[in-house]
């Protein structure tokens, strides 16, 4: 469909980026010294390689095209981007203004295709984000980013570059996400930014109709936004040519290699696994025995919120949530780790569920008395010869935390846990006999160093 | 008349008094922390009057009825308050 982009005067019409990757180069890093080859970093490389950002003609057209492209949110919850920018416009009017939030705080540790984003190009996110200021009549706009200095003084200077160019059209305030595995939930980003804690507020009413300073606000993730900067310059059906109908597009990846390297990398929607891993779990449509071939025992996918794979299972899935929640996973936003032979999954699992626990924001009984009582009992059944009862306060506690806290933090926590006893149950089995089948006991998945309790 | 009254607790609010388990011993029940458990479906007809004085009566102001929140008693903070970057 075509809603009738008005290019600016006078600026040559620039070719849309063949095939992948979209966003960022392949295999970048996320850090300082990446420019990741596009050049993007600096506001002239940004135009020179997209030209400059196009508003729609008429009122309501990035809504229409958002809708068109089937866009989703890239943070992880895959909501309709179309229908929360029409939630926060219809507020608009009747409010007369409203507040738009680029969302790249990040708490996931296993994540890093933000960050990398925001280094590589800051500029196809504040494009994202003055379009969304537009289309929903907004008249404040805060950039959300992850804590740290060099990086907030390298997005400083893009808002400076693009301040002295005369480009945006509302204002933006940068502001440090707290260093918190929930600092990006919507409400607790709205609490931080309304000079509370950050953390998760019992949604009522909504944030799109009250939340920051009172306003409807939108929250998107940062690469959402990227990808609405692409689609406003280059339209819906070029948006389409990746992904797949049901879930069109492409997403950034953190892939977590078994040889304990990772990557960030952008793919279609409904990429095979095995293509992202493909020393783990063979090459696509190669039908060898992924245990054999790639030595590893699970896949997570979907990061901490996530679920634990069987890789047999594993390597015939795709990072798409018609693939993967049959399996009782998501795409969420797109974290795979493929845990090698020789770890231990239930100590990883136990590890992570300690960090999990301790990143609760403590305020609803179920998550705060619950989830210290699950990472305690998959202590014990980390180590040689559990009671029976651990396994039996697992599951039971897992039943009481899901779906009673006023974020959705018991019920991820619970999802990877539940994932974990089945996908290790032979480990169980062994730890129960008083063996484990590890070797070797470093730590694989990445979780903060003297995590802090998030409050 | 049909009553499609539905119980509804707000989990940041509660403190675990276990009032509403007192007060309502036919829909709630605590768990072993203490906390509400609520029934997955609507409040009986017959149980409406009881439900109401369990929603006003709960001391934390976290039991609502649902259709009936009680936004007045939020306690995100209005008051906007910025921080530098």
């Amino acid at each position: 469909m075509s809603v009738g982009y008005l290019a600016a005067a006078g600026t040559p019409r620039v070719t849309p980026p063949p095939g992948l990757p979209r966003l960022i180069p392949a295999d970048c890093a996320a850090g300082p010294e990446a420019d990741h080859g596009f050049g993007q970093q600096s506001l002239a490389g940004h135009l020179a390689r997209l030209g400059p950002l196009t508003y729609p003609a008429r009122p309501g057209g990035l809504i229409a095209e958002a809708e068109a492209a089937g866009l989703t949110g890239r943070g992880g919850a895959a909501f309709p981007v179309h229908r929360k920018l029409a939630a926060v416009a219809g507020q608009a009017r009747e409010r007369r203004r409203a507040v738009v939030v680029a969302n790249g705080a990040e708490g996931e540790p296993a994540s890093g295709k933000d960050a990398a984003l925001l280094w590589g190009a800051p500029h196809l996110v504040l494009d994202g984000l003055q379009l969304v200021a537009q289309a929903t009549g907004a008249t404040e706009a805060f950039l959300y980013s992850r804590r740290g200095e060099e990086l907030s003084r390298r997005l400083l200077g893009a808002l400076r570059q693009r301040a002295a160019a005369g480009l945006d059209r509302v204002q933006v305030e940068l502001v440090q996400a707290p260093d918190a595995f929930l600092a990006g939930e919507e409400s607790a980003l709205v609490s931080w930014l309304n000079g509370g804690p950050a953390r998760p507020a019992f949604k009522q009413p909504p944030v799109w109709q009250r939340g920051v300073a009172g306003l409807p606000t939108l929250v998107q993730n940062v690469e959402t936004l990227a990808h609405l900067a692409l689609i406003a310059r280059f339209g819906a059906g070029w948006f389409r040519a990746e992904g797949t109908p049901a879930e069109p597009g492409t997403m950034l990846v953190t892939v977590h290699r078994a040889d304990g390297g990772s990557y960030i990398t952008e793919t279609g929607v409904g990429t095979p696994l095995a293509a992202l891993l493909p020393a783990e779990l063979g090459a696509p449509g190669a039908r060898t025995a992924p245990d054999a071939s790639g030595g590893i025992q699970a896949v997570l996918a979907g990061g901490y919120h996530g679920a634990w794979l069987d890789p047999g299972r594993a390597a015939g899935l795709t990072l798409s949530n018609a693939s993967l929640r049959p399996a009782g996973a998501f795409a969420g936003a797109g974290v795979l780790a493929a845990l090698p032979v020789g770890r231990c999954g239930l100590a990883e699992t136990a590890r992570v569920g300690r960090y999990l626990a301790l990143e609760s924001a403590g305020q609803c009984g179920p998550c705060f008395n619950g989830l210290p009582h699950i990472a305690g009992a998959l202590d014990e059944l980390a180590g040689p010869r559990p009671r029976r009862q651990a396994l039996a306060d697992v599951q039971r506690w897992a039943g009481l935390v899901a779906g009673r806290g006023a974020c959705h933090h018991p019920d991820g926590f619970v999802r990877f846990v539940r994932s974990a006893l089945s996908v290790f149950r032979a480990e169980l089995d062994a730890h129960g006999r008083g063996r484990c089948t590890a070797t070797d006991p470093a730590p694989f998945l990445p979780v903060p160093a003297g995590a802090p309790t998030g409050s | 008349m049909k009553d499609n009254l539905r119980l509804l607790v707000n989990p940041a609010a509660c403190t675990g008094h276990g009032n509403c388990a007192e007060l309502l011993p036919e829909l709630i029940t605590l768990d072993e922390w203490g906390y509400p458990l609520l029934p997955e479906g609507g409040v009986p007809a017959g149980l409406s009057r009881q439900a109401r004085r369990a929603a006003r009566d709960c001391p934390a102001l976290a039991l609502m009825i649902s259709g009936e929140a009680r936004e007045e008693h939020s306690e995100e903070t209005q008051k906007f308050r910025r921080r530098p970057a």
